[in-house]
């Protein structure tokens, strides 16, 4: 009876396309799921790559792999990589395709939005690596500070840092805020904010962060725009202007930013242990506390980066002290993930490997971090490879390990397919004893006292054995990551049929079929508690009513609204994409893509966004 | 952060928590995220506020008569952009025009003295590469501007619209973002405007 409505005077048909159009004109959010993933996926090797180089040019000293130049570009190019566009975007992937499910939600609060972010993320991400076209790569550091990036010390290498940050910026911001309302307004009837899964309570803070961090650093990009493009004195100390601004603006971002690197892996995690250990969570609320604390008090800890800048010694002690507190809800959280394990049974399979190995290496990161919050050790470390092995344990021993743990566990309700277990615990064990191998030696060559970003190294300092141990770790990652590539690929196709419900999960996601429908949940579900499938397969345990799940059969699923498929936001992005392009050539030009994106902006808001008439 | 409680429904329309229209709820959140963003510019402002080494100073070439007239001119537009906003929830579509084409008008108003005003200060030797008041002057004036003039096309538009789809009742929520917009970029002209040029007029501290 559905499917002849379109007879009916004033009914549309939904807009859909197939094949490559269909990819490009998707507004579901499961789709562009998976495109955030396979481009983040890729940027991940790039990154990788670059930082291969990079290792094998310290193999030993006096090497001439490549020139101190491009040394210069590839640290830049590899940090800029990994943070925004491999960590960032595989965190928006887990967004996209997990969060509406966690709600019990048919799609996020605007599809067409989403859609839009992901696309002006693409652009964001052609341009930074723009360089590599005209050999003029970034090469100032990811965090470009004042004066370096003057005209006169830096070439248009830093205008692809600007104008790539710039796009990137617009797709982050459409992206969390469309995250916010989601969260709080799409979530299933009786789905209170302390019922939501702990990784859906972290994206929303971490959508937070982004909506107040972001600003602050597009304002930093512009006076560094303006200062490089028209000469304005912003950062030039000849007209009484101060590099140290710079600095702060970045910070105010920046320290925000790492946690939005690593609570979506605390998140990811905090759903798998008590998953795998069959136990809910202990101390949920803490748990969800201390993401809020981290988040309020990640804004008010940006100067532990300006320790040596000779801020006075109020603001040191007062940074100093906050930046101690925020170990207080982090060590919360990691004590609470150990009381889930404790007395679990556990279940030792891929996710949970990753769960646990990012508690133990994170743990070490963490450590470190609050060496860092002591100003005369600060002091001490500021430039050499303890910052390095810090931010690497954090980052890839953290962040990374937490996002191998969500593929794991979630690859089957993505794909419909199992990945295998025996790849897969290869592909941990290789990786988990790679990147001790390669970080922690950084530790001592850095209490040596090397210094972090030089090319190249006399022998004799003693740094010669622990910096060839570094390089070999490297490939211990490198061939985990070949277990994983091949895992992947071959899962993708031909892995074991998943079900539903492979791992007996806890959460709504697990109560829908495997990959799910275009709509999600045939009825929308009733939450009663915050596990509600766990409780609803287990009635004997607690007094919850039982969960309404969205698997029934006698569902009209024609009739279910759906949003059109539309092409003005892929459009839109290409207009923002060229605008900021075409300002590093002419600002006259990029009116041309400030044009397309206006075109692209009026078309959407007076096309329908779903069929109309239903 | 308090949750109002859905009951169960049978209907297959996504839910709507906590019962904030989501196109309203989304432009709140990117409000809270442009204070971010005019709040790090107006930082910028105040610490260079008196670390231009050469001239003109804020104090030599603000002109608050005239500059008093236009935020008085702009503050007028916010309560024009109420009056509208309630002629069209009323159905009073006559009125409701009226008062949005004022808003869009008053606006524009606001910016041909702005455009007067960079024009004048051109003129004067003030320039965004003079120094650092002007760079800082400039940017963030400027960036309000852009603000302003993106909000004069918006009421533009959303006065084409009411005269070829029309803008009943129950679709006055376009209206509304427009409104909330609106006022948001007002507001922030007073900060602005007490900053920049009422701070003026204090002695330069040391």
């Amino acid at each position: 009876m559905a499917t002849h409505s379109t007879a009916i005077k004033g009914v549309t048909e939904r807009a859909t396309y197939t094949g490559l159009m269909g990819w490009i004109t998707t507004v579901d959010h499961k789709r562009i799921g998976i495109l955030y993933g396979c481009t983040a996926m890729f940027f991940f090797l790039v990154g990788g790559l670059e930082a291969t180089v990079v290792r094998m040019q310290l193999y030993s000293p006096g090497m001439d792999l490549v020139s101190p130049g491009m040394y210069n570009s590839l640290f830049t190019m590899h940090a800029l990589t990994m943070i925004f566009l491999a960590i960032m975007p595989l965190g928006a992937a887990f967004f996209n395709f997990i969060i509406p499910l966690q709600i019990g939600a048919r799609d996020v609060a605007f599809p067409r939005l989403n859609a839009f972010s992901y696309w002006v993320f693409l652009f964001g991400a052609l341009i930074l690596n723009g360089g590599w076209l005209f050999n003029t790569l970034p090469n100032v550091g990811w965090f470009a500070y004042a004066p370096l990036t003057a005209t006169e010390y830096s070439g248009a290498g830093t205008d692809f840092f600007i104008c790539g940050l710039q796009v990137l910026g617009v797709s982050s911001l459409a992206a969390a805020c469309n995250f916010i309302v989601t969260i709080l307004n799409m979530r299933a009837p009786g789905m209170t904010l302390m019922r939501m899964p702990v990784f859906t309570w972290m994206t929303l803070i971490i959508s937070l962060l982004l909506v107040f961090a972001f600003p602050v650093l597009t304002v930093g990009l512009i006076e560094l725009m303006f200062m490089r493009f028209y000469e304005m004195p912003f950062f030039n100390s000849n007209q009484g202007g101060d590099p140290i601004l710079w600095q702060h603006l970045f910070w105010i971002f920046g320290h925000p930013e790492v946690y939005i690197l690593i609570l979506p892996a605390m998140g990811i995690i905090s759903d798998i242990i008590p998953t795998f250990a069959r136990k809910p969570l202990f101390g949920y609320g803490f748990v969800v506390g201390s993401g809020v604390a981290i988040a309020f008090l990640s804004f008010a800890v940006w100067a532990h980066h300006m320790f040596t800048t000779g801020l006075s010694a109020l603001a040191v002690s007062v940074f100093s002290g906050a930046t101690m507190l925020i170990a207080i809800p982090t060590g919360v959280k990691v004590l609470n993930w150990m009381a889930t394990l404790w007395g679990g049974s556990l279940d030792l399979r891929t996710p949970m490997l990753w769960s646990i190995g990012f508690i133990a290496t994170f743990v070490v990161g963490g450590l470190s971090g609050v060496m860092h919050a002591s100003p005369p050790v600060d002091t001490q470390q500021q430039d050499t490879y303890f910052i390095v092995a810090h931010i690497h344990y954090v980052l890839f021993g953290g962040s990374i390990m937490g996002i191998f743990a969500g593929i794991y566990y979630w690859f089957p309700k993505v794909t419909g397919r199992m990945m295998n277990e025996t790849l897969g615990k290869w592909h941990f064990w290789l990786s988990f004893i790679g990147m001790n191998v390669t970080f922690g030696p950084m530790h001592i060559v850095g209490i040596l006292g090397m210094p972090r970003r030089i090319y190249t190294y006399p022998s004799g300092m003693g740094w010669d054995f622990l910096n060839q141990i570094e390089t070999i770790g490297v490939f211990i990652i490198i061939a985990g990551m070949l277990f994983f590539l091949q895992n992947a690929f071959r899962s993708w196709k031909n892995g074991e049929i998943a079900g539903d419900d492979p791992w007996d999960g806890r959460t709504l996601e697990w109560t829908i079929p495997s990959p799910p429908p275009e709509y999600n949940f045939a009825t929308i579900p009733v939450v009663h508690s915050r596990e509600p499938l766990w409780d609803s397969k287990h009635p004997e345990l607690g007094d919850h009513l039982p969960s309404v799940t969205g698997a029934s059969d006698d569902v009209d699923t024609e009739s279910i609204h759906m949003p059109n498929a539309s092409y003005w936001p892929a459009i839109t992005a290409i207009g923002v994409g060229l605008g900021a392009a075409l300002l590093m050539v002419n600002p006259i030009l990029s009116i041309s893509g400030v044009i397309i994106s206006i075109v692209g902006v009026y078309a959407w808001s007076f096309e329908p966004a779903a069929p109309e008439g239903h | 952060m308090q949750d109002i409680e859905v009951e169960h429904q049978e209907s297959t329309d996504h839910a709507n928590t906590l019962g904030v229209d989501m196109r309203k709820f989304l432009m709140w959140v990117f409000l809270g995220s442009d204070c971010l963003f005019f709040g790090a510019f107006i930082a910028t402002y105040l610490l260079y506020r008196n670390s231009s080494i050469v001239g003109p100073y804020p104090h030599e070439i603000l002109d608050i008569p005239v500059t008093s007239a236009s935020t008085f001119i702009l503050l007028t537009s916010s309560l024009a952009m109420v009056l509208s906003l309630a002629a069209f929830q009323r159905g009073n579509t006559s009125a409701a025009r009226f008062w949005l084409f004022a808003t869009a008008f008053l606006g524009s108003t606001f910016l041909g003295f702005q455009v007067f005003e960079f024009y004048h200060f051109a003129h004067e030797g003030l320039t965004p590469k003079t120094n650092l008041f002007g760079a800082t002057f400039f940017t963030l004036t400027g960036f309000h501007g852009a603000h302003v003039a993106l909000g004069v096309i918006w009421l533009f538009s959303l006065l084409g619209v009411s005269y070829t789809r029309g803008i009943p009742p129950e679709k006055s929520m376009n209206v509304e973002l427009a409104g909330l917009y609106w006022h948001f970029v007002d507001i922030v002209w007073v900060v602005i405007f007490t900053v920049i040029y009422l701070l003026s007029s204090l002695p330069p501290s040391s």
